[in-house]
């Protein structure tokens, strides 16, 4: 079994002037790196981090932006038989303290050896160094030549990797996520490569296109290490400037002849309404086979307003396809839609919320449209447990556990977490679906986890944050998400306990005015805290009297019972 | 018609939902997270189809404008 390491030089040697990556910028002209100049790029930091001192086996931590250092910087480190981990760069709205903070703690955990950055962003990284800490060298891009040609000995340490050895850290942000570094193994890398390339029928004239951030598993999987180690062009869009020009997905798709791309669901909703008709103009979809809705949960009604908009444009109503994924599997558990559509399950709201069962619905009683995520993959097993981990039959809803040749190593040096993840063998995803037809359908998460326009969101981070807000008191608050079926996600709600007069609580009732506007300075300060803390924007806020919130009998905040009764005040 | 009290609105309105919700013309509001990223394109559509003024969307950032007064002066100078 080969290692990716070994994988592409094989591709450096066979087909060096094959196009491996189109880098498309904003304002410069775009960028085609071919398997040469890609290996040659990453040999550049191969040996740069050769000559840092950096040994096979210990972590680097990449901190960049789109763009060929990222790609260099990447593949170098897997050169080196180093663990590459990219962590998300400091965005204009996020709070640098608290971004310093994440990056500490991710530094604590994972004990990186190096870091590599833009010189112009080394003065942060140096902040977050600690004197005597794992660290050993801070690589600036600008520090780093392409090779001419490769040197065999430079590469002997990362050919020296076996099949079992970690390739890569794959993160989730937050301080909750940063404990969590999901550990990937090359032969489970392969494996999952082996079996998605069937579920999608991957040739070898295919283009993938993907403005998908790379320190996600989505973004890191499926829309860069598939099509690179597949041999299969991918066209890279920054994140940064797809969420500000969306259009320019869809223009990649015409002039590159796009035939793949994975959106999370708040995607469809949001090109379908935000991009004006001037800037599809010429557009061509007829390329497309699939574009794959994954990474947070599926909605018709936005595939719908995808299909409406877009048609028009050549998109073929079979591209829509579906996928469950997590980077505990590497990247994808089932595939839908892709040799036939995606499968609607129309069930009965009745026994859906009451019995937890998904039965079909008969005559007109009221329907839920669940949209299936597609059988699993080749060599994944999915099933479903109830809440004391014994099997349940099909159409029964709870936790779905999966089995696969592609999981992970563990979560890097946390025996403890990975143990606690696994239930005799099988690994507990902790969301909550069920499965009927041999179809995987998701509806709901077990674990208290927001999902935010495909982001990790993890509660405990923004109640941190905002129980440090004067006022608020500490571990009076809880943060969950609310489906948004314009926006197609979730919205991120805050609700506090802070301390009231008699006074205020007559005004507030007098004038039925809600707290927050008789505490504005609060709710600000909390929205404020959150949003530059964390990778949300906060938008509702809501300030209670002590005792509103419910807790559960071991005195832990009950997210879902103060989830119910904020929706129920509403 | 006033551009500073009419963005305000629609911020407050349709990006923030809360229409009570005071915007300053100097507060921040892209570096403080106020708008995010994705709210950035609402923004240049409202200010295209009521000020008749196009903001290229490499324009949305804070190093172009972040606060309402500095929003309101590219509008004013691209009209002139």
């Amino acid at each position: 079994m080969p290692t990716l390491a070994y994988r592409l030089l094989q591709y450096y040697q066979d087909d060096p002037e094959r196009l491996a990556i189109r880098l498309l910028y904003n304002r410069q002209p775009e960028q085609t790196l071919t398997y040469r100049q890609l290996v040659l790029g990453a040999a550049g930091y191969t040996r740069t981090l050769a000559e840092a001192g950096i040994r096979p086996g210990e972590v680097v931590i990449l901190i960049l932006q789109h763009g060929d250092a990222l790609a260099y910087s990447f593949f170098g480190s897997i050169l080196h038989g180093a663990i590459p981990s990219i962590m998300p760069f400091l965005t204009e709205k996020l709070s640098p303290d608290q971004y310093r903070r994440s990056l500490a703690a991710l530094f604590e955990i994972t004990a990186p050896a190096a870091v590599v950055t833009y010189p112009e962003f080394l003065a942060e990284v140096q902040q977050a160094i600690q004197p005597g800490g794992s660290v050993r060298a801070v690589i600036q891009t600008s520090q780093v030549v392409n090779e001419t040609e490769l040197d065999a000995d430079l590469l002997a340490n990362g050919l020296s990797r076996t099949e079992n050895d970690i390739v890569l850290l794959q993160h989730s942000s937050g301080t909750t996520g940063l404990q969590k570094g999901v550990a990937l193994a090359h032969q489970a890398v392969f494996n999952q490569l082996e079996s998605y390339t069937e579920a999608l029928a991957l040739k070898a004239d295919d283009v993938i296109v993907s403005w998908l951030p790379l320190y996600h598993d989505m973004g890191l999987i499926a829309g860069f290490i598939l099509p690179i180690l597949s041999k299969v062009p991918l066209v890279l869009i920054s994140p940064f400037d797809w969420v500000r020009a969306p259009y320019k997905l869809f223009h990649a798709i015409t002039q590159y002849k796009g035939t793949i791309a994975w959106l999370p669901n708040f995607a469809y909703n949001f090109c379908a309404q935000k991009i004006r008709e001037r800037d599809l103009e010429g557009v061509d979809l007829s390329s497309w086979r699939a574009v794959i809705n994954c990474s947070e949960p599926m909605y018709l009604h936005s595939h719908q307003l995808f299909l409406e908009r877009f048609q028009p444009y050549g998109f073929h109503p079979e591209a829509l396809a579906t996928c469950y994924a997590m980077a505990e599997n590497v990247f994808a558990v089932t595939q839908g839609g892709v040799d036939s559509p995606v499968v609607i399950d129309r069930v009965s709201q009745r026994s859906f919320l009451t019995e937890r069962i998904a039965r079909p619905i008969q005559g007109d009683e009221p329907a839920i449209n669940m949209v299936s995520a597609g059988p699993p993959i080749k060599n994944v097993r999915v099933k479903v447990l109830d809440e004391h981990h014994h099997d349940l039959p099909d159409r029964h809803i709870g936790e779905l556990a999966l089995q696969s040749n592609c999981m992970l190593t563990g979560y890097y040096e946390r025996p403890d977490l990975t143990a606690k993840a696994f239930h005799n063998g099988w690994y507990l995803t902790g969301d909550l679906g069920y499965i009927a037809d041999g179809q995987v359908y998701v509806s709901g998460r077990k674990k208290d986890l927001i999902i935010v326009g495909g982001k990790n969101i993890y509660p405990q981070d923004l109640e941190g944050l905002a129980g440090e807000v004067p006022g608020v008191h500490p571990g009076r608050v809880v943060a969950f998400g609310v489906p948004n079926d314009d926006l197609g996600t979730e919205d991120v709600v805050i609700v506090a306990e802070i301390d009231v007069s008699k006074d205020e609580l007559q005004r507030a009732e007098r004038e039925s005015l809600p707290l927050e506007e008789i505490h504005p300075s609060i709710a600000d300060e909390i929205r404020q805290r959150v949003t530059r803390g964390s990778d949300i924007a906060l938008r509702y806020v809501k300030l209670v009297d002590r005792g509103w919130l419910l807790k559960t009998s071991s005195g832990k905040t009950a997210r879902s019972a103060n989830r119910d009764k904020y929706l129920a005040e509403q | 018609m006033d551009i500073i009290p009419t963005l305000a609105n629609q911020i407050a309105t349709t990006i923030l939902k809360q229409p009570k919700r005071i915007i300053r013309p100097d507060d921040k509001l892209l570096s403080s997270g106020l708008i995010d990223s994705f709210s950035l394109v609402d923004l240049s559509i409202f200010v295209e189809d009521t000020f008749g003024v196009r903001l290229e969307d490499t324009e949305l950032n804070a190093e172009t404008f972040d606060t309402l007064n500095e929003l309101a002066n590219l509008i004013q100078q691209r009209q002139a």
